[in-house]
């Protein structure tokens, strides 16, 4: 034995008396104070799950008395930062967008809240970087080629109203005959129009095709494209001399699309003219100053 | 005890009643709860002027605007390796003092040790020494006990309200939140964080005490792995001081040792433990044992240092008659050097990435959805965000260039210029376009390496960061 236990054993300290193959423990006992912190933990462990939501059951979890919820406390404070940005949401609606980016505070809030409603509801065509989908119809937001205008009234209109729906009375609308199912301009013809298009786009071309098709397009296609090609966005009526397609500019999708047509559509946005989950005023603002500020804004 | 019935296993804790003493060790004590107590009340209260922009405290974390000041020092919170290099040396540190002179940390400079030894300072001055406040404790409640008692807890709660103040005023100004906190007009946290830390302080230094370190700290037991033969401890040189007992002449002292019981090194003890019992976890040695054997010593003629500053080795040495090795033998060996050459390597590492710190900090994050745009001439367009940080405390102008092919052009977002202001201490976010024209290298190349530039207009300060410029690759 080791002085320590003849020590212990002098001042008469016992054995806890466990036994484990013959070695027996010391009782050095923990202070009270301890059991009580311990007890006083369980204590506030079974007050706790009465207050707070904590004991799963079938469907939920008991709400405890308090009736705290999480979700509750992040509904406040959305309500809570809603009602601290109601002033900029009123000036929003009413902003003279042109001059929004004078206002540093309101375009910065119209920016970020533009980028919200836009991930919500534009991006599903889109893209989420705001890109659209390359010659498939959903353009690209990003460069400086507008079908119905660019400017940041313009983009307002185009979300309120959208593009050849019923919905709105004053959505854009133009169509583009289908030259080739509704048998305007033979196959021959098509080609010969199509050529002229890469022509005046600066693609390769055959040159006896082009000609003969520059007439047919003057006749045909210049009253929407203008007889430079330049297009019209008061129609929108695409650009056909520049490097950014809509479709496609290879010589099979411009065939495709002189002989069918396209007929891109764009849903209302504004509230007016949706039943459920429109944009109010200052959300169609909002959404216009972002799309405006991406890098293509006129 | 019979071994019959079962003890409990739980026991009230042991009131400690430790009696003043004086010595050189207590004197040191003294001297660094001055020194340290000083520096936690007070720092707050330096002022450092910076400029208009920015606080003029001189220590100050700035949770609300993500700063951390400390005099000439500003830390950002993409600079937060260097608390983490701190911390490090911190806990380099406490391996380096731990190995060398045990737990001079739990003796000395351990808030805990710090705190409670003003609580027991105020509690001799309300309640007497160890004699008065034992006759007290086993006293029956009356009204000079109740009016001690009271006049006692009424000056700890002040010192835990000062220490959680002060703890308040490292992180806003000082002296408008000083004046808040009188008007009533301070922010809710402000008073709950006081409110919880003078509570704490009053239990931990008034009522916990040794009970902190014994049961509660960590510390303790990790040291352990720390310490060795070679570590400085305090130990009772028991082959002198055996076998102890009074010295009276009848008895046959001159078989005694130098140890005349007389309880001093025990009643002295913070801890409430008997040093001579030898090394034991709860010591946290502080040398006031030492100090109160030294004086009894001195009154018996004896020779000082019964109860000492020793390392285990010197044990065996002075049982064979050697002197003990001198202090300085012990604390240099290789483990402490190596210690201390880690803690200089993390220091100097620190003090480099200090001084070589730019006051401009740029990041770059290309906009890879989409990769590119094509524009409608057939420029092909990549998006960056710059991050541009401005760590001086004034405004500066800041000119953004890219190198990497001569083709490439830049623009900015929302300026016709090339350079962008951004206010003082504080981070903007600039969009910029490159753009490469048509049938341009880096508009047909897969990828081009880039280099921003960003120059400080007013002083020709400059960074840079690579990036990668995406062409349509065909």
């Amino acid at each position: 034995m080791s002085s320590q236990d003849d020590k212990k054993n002098a001042e008469g300290i016992g054995t806890t008396g466990h036994e484990w193959d013959g070695i027996e423990e010391w009782n050095n006992p923990l202070p009270r104070w301890w059991l009580w912190t311990f007890y006083a933990t369980i204590l506030w462990g079974v007050i706790y799950t009465i207050a707070y939501p904590a004991w799963p059951l079938v469907n939920k979890a008991t709400a405890g008395f308090l009736g705290y919820s999480t979700r509750a406390e992040v509904a406040e404070q959305i309500a809570e930062v809603d009602a601290q940005n109601a002033e900029l949401r009123t000036a929003l609606a009413e902003a003279d967008l042109t001059a929004i980016s004078e206002n540093a505070a309101l375009q910065n809030y119209a920016v970020q809240g533009g980028a919200a409603v836009f991930r919500a509801n534009c991006s599903q065509c889109h893209g989420s970087g705001a890109a659209g989908v390359q010659a498939a119809g959903y353009p690209n937001l990003l460069d400086d080629d507008w079908l119905w205008g660019g400017t940041i009234d313009e983009i307002a209109y185009t979300v309120a109203n959208g593009i050849r729906n019923e919905q709105s009375p004053d959505s854009h609308w133009s169509e583009m005959p289908a030259y080739g199912r509704d048998e305007i301009l033979s196959d021959e013809e098509i080609g010969q129009v199509v050529h002229y298009v890469l022509q005046i786009s600066g693609q390769e071309h055959d040159a006896a095709k082009a000609g003969p098709g520059e007439e047919l397009f003057l006749n045909e296609c210049s009253g929407c494209h203008m007889e430079d090609g330049m297009g019209d966005p008061t129609q929108g009526a695409p650009n056909l001399t520049d490097a950014i397609w809509l479709y496609g500019g290879t010589e099979a999708t411009l065939t495709e699309t002189v002989t069918n047509a396209r007929f891109g559509v764009m849903p209302a946005w504004s509230e007016e003219w949706r039943a459920a989950g429109g944009l109010d005023q200052s959300e169609i603002n909002a959404v216009a100053a972002y799309v405006h500020q991406l890098g293509g804004g006129q | 005890m019979s071994s019959s019935e079962t003890p409990s296993l739980y026991a009230a804790r042991e009131p400690v009643f430790p009696r003043r003493v004086s010595g050189k060790f207590r004197t040191g004590k003294w001297v660094i709860m001055l020194i340290t107590l000083g520096i936690y009340y007070l720092s707050p209260w330096i002022r450092w002027d910076r400029g208009p922009n920015l606080p003029d405290q001189a220590i100050l974390v700035d949770l609300a605007n993500r700063r951390f000041f400390f005099f000439w020092i500003e830390i950002w919170p993409h600079e937060f390796y260097f608390i983490a290099g701190l911390l490090i040396m911190a806990g380099l540190g406490l391996f380096l003092f731990t190995s060398a002179m045990g737990r001079v940390w739990c003796g000395y400079t351990c808030p805990q040790t710090v705190w409670t030894d003003l609580f027991i300072l105020t509690e001799r001055w309300v309640e007497g020494d160890r004699n008065a406040r034992v006759k007290l404790w086993k006293q029956k409640w009356s009204f000079r006990k109740a009016r001690l008692r009271v006049t006692k807890w009424i000056i700890w709660a002040l010192i835990g309200l000062a220490t959680g103040g002060a703890w308040v005023f490292y992180f806003t100004d000082a002296p408008t939140l000083a004046v808040n906190l009188v008007t009533g007009q301070a922010h809710p946290i402000a008073y709950t964080t006081m409110a919880v830390l003078a509570l704490t302080t009053v239990l931990f230094g008034g009522f916990a005490r040794e009970q902190v370190c014994i049961y509660m700290c960590p510390w303790p037991r990790i040291q352990a792995a720390m310490m060795d033969e070679d570590t400085i401890t305090i130990g009772y040189r028991d082959w002198r001081g055996e076998p102890r007992g009074k010295h009276r002449k009848a008895e046959g002292a001159e078989l005694l040792g130098d140890c005349i019981d007389c309880n001093a090194c025990v009643n002295v003890c913070p801890m409430g433990i008997d040093i001579r019992d030898g090394q034991q976890l709860a010591c946290i040695t502080c040398g006031l044992c030492i100090d109160a054997c030294d004086d009894v010593m001195a009154k018996i003629g004896k020779p000082r240092g019964l109860v000492d500053y020793l390392a285990l080795t010197d044990e065996a040495r002075e049982r064979q008659g050697q002197p003990a090795k001198p202090v300085w033998q012990h604390v240099f060996r290789p483990r402490t050097i190596l210690y201390t050459a880690l803690w200089s390597l993390v220091g100097v590492a620190l003090l480099v990435a200090l001084f070589i710190r730019s006051e401009i900090d740029l990041t770059v994050a290309p906009i890879r959805n989409p990769v590119y745009v094509t524009l409608s001439d057939g420029t092909i367009r990549n998006t960056y965000d710059l991050r541009l940080r401005n760590k001086h405390g004034e405004d500066r102008p800041f000119r953004i260039s890219v190198k990497g092919d001569p083709a490439l052009r830049i623009q900015l977002e929302g300026t016709p210029y090339e350079s962008v202001n951004v206010p003082a201490d504080e981070t903007k976010l600039q969009r910029v376009y490159v753009m490469a024209p048509r049938n341009s290298d880096p508009a047909i190349l897969d990828r081009t390496d880039i280099r921003f530039w960003v120059e400080d207009l007013a002083n020709g300060d400059r960074v840079y960061k690579d990036s990668v410029f995406n062409g349509t690759g065909q």
